[in-house]
Order: structure tokens, then sequence, then C-alpha cells
């Protein structure tokens, strides 16, 4: 037995952090806020830092077991925390990201209602969420699944007094119920075949199975874990939450809803690749599910005008990347992307904050640009991100975005070029967004000022992680433990995809910077295309229309007034009334007093033992 | 002695009640409750050193001929529904304290004579006994429904009373039957005649006396479509009326289904098990659709009640361990959160006389101590992982799984709906702009609510972490009542599909 590394240390810093600012927040000043609130997450940063390191190559996993939950007959479920590889990058991701972001928000929310409650909800993500990464069972996975998902919920409801704001959370709440049905029943199924819910046994015994009675099962298994993963990870055809999920304020955007929570879903096919290995349908759909989402989303990101929103189906189109990686069997080189996006996407999203710090608010790009001279440090911080996202060589995005399309090239060709295309839409949204803010004339109507250094710094690291992320060897750390092969590497294919971002960005060059009418020729040109892109396909529409008004005219037209208060309740009452009809003939047998009523009672039981006797017969 | 003592405190606490003077009944009230459970407690450390046997015995003779035996104990499976019942009392005298202006004495007498019949049918070991404390049970409810209800309280109170008595008549004959048969009211001593063999029952009477249990129960729970009482009852009643019946009372059914259905007539109960089985699902989906459209918010728990309880029958006829374990923890906790529920609306109530959502929206600012502990009791009540219900709908839905795979696809819609009904109401009750009139009118919690509503907070969050202290107890006596559902069970079989019924017949 290793020696223990006090792995609980690592979510409950946090979860003291939100006590604390839960409970006495509100009557703290702001400087214990922030104290509580950074230091914890900090604290839980060095803390993995410290684990880590102690731990070393790890090449098993390091396991620590608490206390036993619940437990029904043989079927246990316990307290555990486990880190490996895989947990390990993680782990330096959630906690290091996390408390980049902490330290941006005090910044940004400074002036914002709520502020301890803000704090307090952020830190009770940290929480949920490293209790997801580091739980060594399923259920324990689920504990932090749901547990982010109801953060997620608070936080983009953060602005409680806002309609939309509400809408969105209890969307995302719903639908990622949604797919927690099918990650709750592939628990089940587990629990059936393997007994328990212990990764390393459930995946230990499903290695040991005979192809022949794997394959039904264990396919099952991993399609319903799949439909949690789509909820969580906003993959088609659960992605609608996200979009909407952009009502939150920026940095919850920029942590849980593009740097973080929603990789949980990557993150857990990717812990149970021994799963997935074995059921080769399962994987097949994975990477059709993650291509299609890639390839729909990139083209609804084309144009919106809302910078959050270009930002958000840009997360949900590099999410199905990351699932194209883990569907080809490349598990390592979609938690590369996992890792390079958090850094490129998240700065993404702070740069985006910035920019409606400085605008006091908006959010259109249309009434931005011309920013480029008056915010010039998010603007060059936001450059970086655009390289890593464009996947330009040798920036962060380029190398994870690479190993993901080598390794869909080698399992199937058009894979490889629905991603390259894809890519190339990457680019092309991505430079319309930063042509239309920061260039040409600034077209709004505020004083746009520069953000305070709290806000700049954590800007700053992640530029410089943006540009040099990929040299992290993530793929090498993880392959391993992951069990997979490297797709060979072929020098044409990645320039064609390198090709494919440089067109994107001047394509867009051209259309927003040298001929800025173009655009709207172009959408007048193909009405029909651009507003079904433009709303979104209308697919919140056909699910309203589809499933959402059926279910509520039918439960109330048909379920309540018909079947509850008019059928059941009808006869009920009807035989009320026959029963007071004879009663009326039989009154005087009711007194109303107890024992009158205990007549009837013992008279009943009489006439009952009396029809069962001839009826049953007693012998 | 103890049991006898949580027995018969109550009993008479009402008594000291009727003779007090008005002005002093509430203190007493809470200040004896509040002795009942602290007594109760004493229960605890016994049983769980033996939960699978009956602690506490007492048995001596009540009435001769017919032979009435007072027999009571306490197991693993009664243990936490009485001591629920004794905490929730002074939980429910605290909610009660202004909200209840007229009758008050007779009001906080009957409160405390409701927890006498429901502690003795959860400690009774004597059919006759069994069957008196059920009946004394229905008599307070009865009364603090119709008299201190709202406007339809009479309906109400009378279509609860007459649904309960229909099915309390059909159990009556069935234990008059079944005295006839064994010559006792005593359970333990029936069941050990069916385990050495010298009660039989055909599977021509087992299926009808099964029945007759199953129906006074399945009206209890309630069961669809058996239900319609319920959202009635739970809206015409008092706040603690409600509390009450939610919590306590309607586990005297699905106490009744794992104490009396499974271990007397396990064969008819596996024989109807599926069709069982089927209305619990219906009933889970269903009251989760129909709570998603009720404009009104005790009517919206009553039938979240209603898809709950759906959890706790299926668990109970999935017939496995981690089922049943899980159907008797969900029975606690829905005790514990949808209480809670009851009485935050109760709450709200009082500061707004109003039950309709229409009436509300925007109570997040002017009452956010109110706001966060709702948010909590809804998170419970859609089963958040680290809060108790989760636990309970998990093993449910795994032990249903067990039994088959379809029962937990669609039981598991049940837990999808519950997200929507419950974060659509916190939506429309607590969020947007409140208008100037509510925000007026809608104080924070005072320390009397902080008082009476921590515990439950606290109860969800310790059931939810540390589920395993509740669970032990339980799963010793489930396995006992599983065990006691396959003794015999083989020659008292006929179904058309074992080859048995041959054997039973030559016999």
């Amino acid at each position: 037995m290793q020696e223990s590394q006090q792995l609980w240390l690592i979510p409950i810093f946090p979860l003291l952090g939100f006590l604390l600012n839960g409970t006495l927040g509100k009557r703290m000043p702001k400087a214990f806020i922030n104290a509580a609130a950074v230091g914890s997450v900090v604290l839980s940063f060095l803390w993995v830092v410290k684990v880590l390191a102690a731990l070393g190559s790890l090449e098993a996993p390091h396991i620590e077991r608490y206390f036993t939950w619940f437990a029904a007959g043989t079927f246990s479920v316990g307290v555990d925390f486990a880190v490996d590889r895989l947990t390990s990058v993680m782990l330096l991701v959630v906690t290091g990201i996390g408390s980049l972001i902490h330290i941006y928000a005090v910044g940004y929310m400074a002036h914002e209602d709520g502020y301890y409650r803000f704090f307090a909800y952020l830190n009770l993500f940290m929480f949920f969420m490293l209790v997801l990464v580091l739980g060594a069972n399923f259920l324990i996975l689920f504990i932090g699944w749901e547990g982010v998902g109801l953060c997620s919920y608070l936080l983009i409801g953060f602005y409680f007094l806002e309609n939309f704001a509400t809408d969105a959370g209890k969307k995302a709440f719903i639908v990622n119920r949604v797919g927690d049905f099918g990650f709750s029943l592939a628990m089940f199924l587990i629990v059936i075949h393997f007994g328990t819910l212990d990764f390393g046994t459930v995946f230990g015994k499903a290695a040991a199975m005979t192809p022949e009675t794997s394959a039904g099962v264990i396919t099952a298994i991993c399609l319903l874990l799949l439909v949690g993963a789509t909820g969580k990870s906003a993959q088609v055809p659960l992605y609608v939450w996200l979009p909407d999920a952009m009502a939150g304020p920026t940095p919850v955007s920029a942590l849980i809803h593009a740097a973080t929570m929603v990789t949980a879903g990557v993150y857990m096919v990717a812990r149970s690749s021994s799963l997935f290995n074995l059921a080769p349908i399962a994987m097949e759909t994975v990477a059709i599910v993650g291509l299609l989402t890639a390839f729909f989303a990139a083209t609804m990101g084309l144009a919106q005008n809302d910078i959050k929103k270009v930002f958000a189906y840009s997360t949900v189109s590099q999410l199905g990347y990351m699932f194209v990686g883990l569907g080809v069997g490349a598990y390592s080189a979609g938690m590369f992307h996992v890792v390079t996006h958090a850094f490129f996407k998240a700065l993404l999203f702070l740069g985006a904050g910035s920019v409606i710090h400085a605008c006091h608010h908006e959010q259109d790009m249309r009434h931005m640009g011309g920013l480029r001279k008056k915010i010039p440090l998010t603007f060059w911080t936001l450059c970086c991100a655009w390289v890593a996202i464009a996947g330009i060589p040798p920036f962060s995005g380029f190398h994870s975005k690479d190993a993901i399309l080598l390794a869909a090239h080698a399992h199937a060709p058009w894979m490889y070029w629905v991603g390259v295309v894809t890519a190339g839409m990457t680019a092309f949204y991505v430079s319309r967004a930063m042509f239309m803010t920061f260039f040409g004339e600034y077209r709004g109507h505020a004083h746009p000022h520069e953000s305070p250094f709290v806000m700049t710094l954590p800007l700053i690291v992640l530029a410089i992680l943006s540009l040099g992320g990929g040299q992290i060897h993530i793929p090498d750390w993880l392959a391993p433990v992951l069990g997979e092969e490297h797709a060979a590497h072929e020098t044409s294919l990645v320039v064609i995809s390198v090709v494919a971002g440089a067109l994107g960005i001047a394509l867009a060059y051209f259309m927003y910077v040298v001929s800025p009418g173009l655009p709207d020729a172009l959408a007048n040109r193909f009405k029909t295309l651009h507003t079904l892109i433009y709303n979104k396909y209308f697919v919140d529409e056909v699910y309203d229309v589809s499933i959402v008004t059926p279910i509520a005219q039918g439960s109330r037209d048909l379920l309540w007034k018909g079947v509850d208060a008019g059928f059941i309740d009808g006869i009920v009452n009807g035989a009320g009334s026959l029963a007071r009809g004879i009663g009326g003939g039989l009154r005087y047998l009711q007194a109303g007093n107890i024992r009158g009523y205990a007549t009837w009672v013992a008279a009943g039981a009489v006439f009952l033992v009396v029809a069962m006797t001839v009826m049953g017969g007693i012998r | 002695m103890l049991l006898n003592a949580v027995l018969f405190l109550p009993l008479i606490g009402f008594l000291i009640a009727l003779i007090l003077p008005t002005d002093l009944v509430k203190r007493f009230a809470l200040g004896f409750s509040l002795l009942m459970f602290v007594v109760s407690l004493g229960l605890i450390g016994p049983v769980l050193a033996n939960p699978g046997v009956y602690s506490f015995e007492t048995d001596v003779e009540w009435i001769n001929s017919p032979m009435i035996r007072y027999h009571i104990g306490i197991d693993g499976l009664s243990l936490w529904l009485v001591i629920l019942t004794t905490f929730l009392t002074p939980l429910a005298v605290l909610i009660s304290w202004n909200y209840i202006d007229r009758r008050i004495k007779e009001y906080y007498a009957f409160l405390i004579l409701l927890a006498f019949g429901m502690i003795g049918v959860f400690v009774s070991l004597d059919l006759f006994v069994y069957y008196v404390f059920w009946e004394v049970g229905l008599v307070p409810m009865y009364f603090l429904i119709g008299i201190w209800g709202h406007e339809r309280r009479i309906y109400a109170a009378v279509k609860f009373f007459l649904y309960t008595m229909v099915g309390s008549v059909l159990m009556l004959a069935a234990i008059v039957y079944l005295y006839l048969k064994s010559g006792t009211f005593d359970y333990t001593v029936i069941l050990s005649q069916m385990a050495s063999g010298q009660l039989k029952l055909t599977p021509e009477e087992a299926l009808p006396l099964f029945l007759a249990f199953f129906f006074a129960f399945a009206i209890k729970v309630p069961l669809f479509p058996l239900h319609t009482w319920l959202p009635d009852a739970h809206v015409e009643a008092p706040t603690a009326g409600s509390v009450m019946l939610a919590s306590v009372m309607l586990k005297m059914g699905t106490y009744g289904l794992v104490r009396y259905c499974l271990p007397l007539f396990p064969s008819a109960a596996r024989e109807c098990a599926p069709w069982i089985a089927a209305l619990a699902i219906i009933g889970i989906v269903y009251g989760a659709l129909v709570a998603l459209v009720q404009p009104n918010m005790k009517k919206l728990v009553a039938y979240s009640s209603v898809s709950h309880l759906g959890f706790v029958v299926l668990g109970i006829f999935s017939f496995n361990q981690v089922a049943l374990d899980g159907a008797v923890y969900q029975m606690l906790n829905h005790g514990i959160s949808t209480g809670a529920l009851f009485m935050l609306v109760g709450m709200m109530y009082e500061r707004r006389h109003s039950l309709e959502i229409a009436d509300y929206g925007g109570v997040a600012n002017p009452a956010p101590n109110l706001s966060i502990v709702f948010l909590i009791t809804t998170l419970a009540s859609v089963g958040l992982p680290t809060l108790n219900n989760f636990v309970g709908e998990f093993l449910v839905l795994q032990g249903a799984a067990m039994a088959n795979f379809g029962w937990a696809v669609f039981a598991a819609l049940g837990v999808i709906l519950s997200a929507c009904y419950m974060l659509w109401l916190y939506q429309r009750v607590f969020y947007g702009r409140a208008s100037e009139d509510l925000a007026h009118h809608m104080p924070d919690l005072n320390l009397r609510e902080w008082v009476a509503i921590t515990p439950l907070v606290v109860l969800m969050v310790w059931m939810g972490v540390a589920a395993q202290g509740f669970l032990s107890p339980v799963t010793v006596s489930n396995a006992r009542t599983l065990e006691q559902t396959k003794v015999n069970v083989d020659f008292r079989v006929a179904t058309p599909r074992t080859p048995a019924p041959e054997v039973a017949r030559a016999d």
C-alpha cells in the first residue's frame, strides 16, 4: 500500500471556501471573500502539484479509500479517490485554469451585486469538478458530474432577475438530466454485469470477458455512457443548452462552459476507454457524433453577432473534435485537445470578457470595431488564442488538432476531410470575430478602456500557454495507460489542414477588412441558407414544438383535467353520490357517532369474510 | 419498557393537552413532543445492535376471546419510521405556532395524538392491534383537515376518510380470515406457522388476501390510480397536517407492504409484482407530468409525492435486496424532503395567503435565506447526489434494473421530469423581479422558522453523505424479510409457469 497523499484535501479547500463565503460572505469585506475564494483554489492547485510530485511517474493508479457511502446486500459504493496519469492532467488543468479564472473574476465581478454569492458558487463548482476527476468509481464521478451541473445551473442563472438567464439555467440542467438518464442506465447495466462500480474492477472484469459475451452488453453500456457525455459535453443532439449558457457571467463561460466542465464528457469516455475499446460500434458512434457536432456547430458559429455566442459555438465544435479523437481510438489526442482547448478557449472567453468590460457590457460585435488601439493588451493576448485555435504551427491548437486529424485519417479518410473543412470554418469565424472587434472603426458609443491588471495577468499567462502549450507532450504521457497506437505522421495531411486554416483567415480578412460590404451582400444572395444558419437550424424551435409543448399540453389537458379530475375523480365522486343516495334511505344507521361507523365496518368485514369463504373456500 | 413509553407518551400528552388551560397548550405541545423525541432516541442503540430481531418486545394478553395480544416490538425496518414520527412532531408544532389561531387546544391535542396512531402502526406485531392503530391514526388527521383546513376542507376530509376506510375494511376482512385460519392475530406466530408449514394458504386464498391488504396499503401510499384523495387532502390541510400526512402517514402504506404483504403472501406478491410495478412506474411518470402543470404549489408537491412514492412501491416489488433497501430508505428521504417542502410552502402561505404559483415571483430578493433553504430542498427532491433522495432513488432504480431493465428505463424518466417540475416551480416563485406588494410582504425566515427547518436541511445532507449509518439496520431487517418471502414458497406457488402446482394440489 502506498503512502496516503491526502487526496481529499484537493477538493476540500474549495468546499471550505464555498462554506465560508456562503455563510459569512454577505457580511464580510471583499478582501475576505477574495482571500477565501481565490486562496482556496490556489491551495488546491498547490496541493495537486505536491501530490503529483510525490507520486512521480504514476505507472499504476494511486487509490485512496475513505468510507462506505452506502451498501445494500453485496453491492456497495465507497467514497474512493484515485490519481492516475489521466487524472493528473485533468487535475492540473482544472486547478490551474481555475486559479487563473478566479483571479480574473476578482476584477471582472468587482462592481456586481451578489459578489460573495458568485464566488461561493464558483468554489462549489471547483469542489464538484475535482470530485468528478478524482472519483475512483462511476458513482463518485457521478456526484461531481451532477454537482458541476448544479453549479452551472446556478451560475448561468446568476442574474436571476432576468428571465433569459433563469430560462437558460433551467434548460442547461434539464438537458443535462436527459444525458444523465443515459449515464444512470449505463451504471445500472454495469452493476448488473460486474456487480460493482469501481473503475479498476469493472475494467478488469470487462477485459476478462470473452468477446462473444461482452460485445452486446458493453456496446450498450458504452452507448448509454455516450448519451451522458453528449449532455455534459454539449454534443449533437443535446448541445442546445450550451449557447444559451452564455447568459452567465463571462468568467463562468470561460471556466465552466469552455475549459473544464464541458470536457467532463470527454474525460469520462477516456476514463472508460477500456470499455469503449471492446465496443467498436460505440466507438464509431462517438466519432460520428463528434464529427456531426464539430461540423454543424462550426456552421452555426459563422453567422453569430454576439461575441460570446461565436465562442460558444466554437466550444461545441471543438468538443466535437475531441469526440472524434476519442471515437477513432486516439484518446490521448482527444485529451491533448482538452488541454490546449482549455488554454486558448479560456483565453478567448476571458479576452471577450475584457472586451465586454471595456465596452460597458456590449456583446454585439456590430457595435464594436477598432478596439485594437484602445485595449492593446487584450488584443495581443487574444491574438495568441486566435493563432492557437486556427491551427497555425507551432502553436498549441495546431498540435492537438493535428493529432486528432491524423488519427481520424488513419481510421477513415472521409472523417479527416470533414475535420479539415471544419478547421477552415473555425479559422474563419474566429478571424471574423477578431476583425469585427478589433479592426476597422469603432462603431459603439462607450469609451473603451483597458482592464485592470488583475484581469490582464491571467490573460498573459493563458496567452503564453496558448502559444507554447503544444510543447507539453500529453499524448506521450497518456497513450501508454489508455491502450492505443500512434498514427503515422504524414506531412502532406498536416500541410493540408494548415492551409485550410490559413484560407479561413484569409477569407475572413477579405470579407471583413478588405470589402466589408460583402457579408451582407452574401447574406442577401443566399437568404435561405443564412436564415437557417443564423437561427441555428431552428433546432430549439423544433424541440419546443415536438417535445416541450406536447408534454405540457398533454399533461394539463389529458392527464390532469382528463384522467385525474375527469375520469378517476368522476368515478370516486359518483360512487360517493351513489352512496349518499342509498345512505339517504338508510339515514337512521348513520347517526354520526363512532359506534355507528364501527358497526358498519364490522358488518362489511363479516360480509367480505363470508364472500371470500364462499368464493375461495376455507378448507 | 422504553418502547411502551415511546408509544404511550403521545396518548398521555393528548390527555394532558385536553385539560390544560389554552394559553399553555402551545408551549406544552412543544416541550412534550421534544420529550417524546428524546425518549425515542433511546431506541436507536439497542436496535442497531441487533436490527434483525424485534427489540423491546412486549407480549401480553389483551382480550381473552378472541385471543388478542398486546404485542409490540421494533426492528431495523420500523426504527427510523418511529424516530421520523417523533422527530417531526415538534417541528410540526413549531410551524403551527402562529398559523393556528382557533381551537388551539384541540389542534395541538390532535397533533400529538396523531403520533400515537402512527407509532402504533409501526410497532404493533398483532394484526388486530395493528388495525386499531391504523384507524386511530386516521381520526386526528380527519379532524386536522376538516377543522383547520382551507375552503374545501370538508370535501377533502371526507374524501380522505372514505378512501382510506374502503381499503381498511378489506384489510380487516383479510385479518379476520387469517385469524379464522390460524387461530391467532399474532403476526409473528402466523409467520412461524407458515414457516413450519402448519398454516398453508392455497393460491386461491392467498391472492384475495394479498389483494385485500394490498388495496388498503395502495390507497394509503397512494398508488396510481388510487391517488386522487392526496392532492385534495394536501391542499386543504393546514401546513402541519400536510407535513405529517406526507412525511409519515403515507409511509403507513409502504411500511405495510414491506411488513405484511411480502412475508405473509410471498407467492401472491411475486405473482402480482409485474402489475404492481407497472402501476408504480405509471405513477412515477404520471405524477411527475401532472405535477408539471399544477398552478398550485401544494398540489404540485402532492403530485410529486405520487411520483416519489411510486419509486418506493417499485423498489418493494422488485424483490431484491438493493431495491428494497432503496425503497425503505426512500420512505425516510421522502419524509424529510417533502416534509420540508410543505413547511416552506406553508411559510410562504403565512406571508402571502396564497398557494397559487402565479401570485409569487421574485421571492429570492426579499427573502434570500428562505430561497436558499427552498433551493436545497428542491435539489434534495430532484435527487442531487450528496443529498438524501439520491441514494434511495439510485438503489431503487438499480434494484429495479436488476429485476427488469425495462422498469428502470421508464422509471428513470421520472428523474428527468422531477428536475423539470421542481426547477420550473423554483424559477416562477423565486426568480424574476418581485412586485412591490410581494416585496413588502415577504420577510425572510424568522428564528422560529429557522429552528423548524434547519434540522431537516441538516438531515438532507447527513443522509445523503453518510447514508450507510442509516441504511445498515434497514439492510439487515430487509434481508430477513426477503428470506421470509422465499420460505415455503414452492409448495404454495401455483402459477402456470412452474411445474410445482401438481405438488401443491396433491398436498
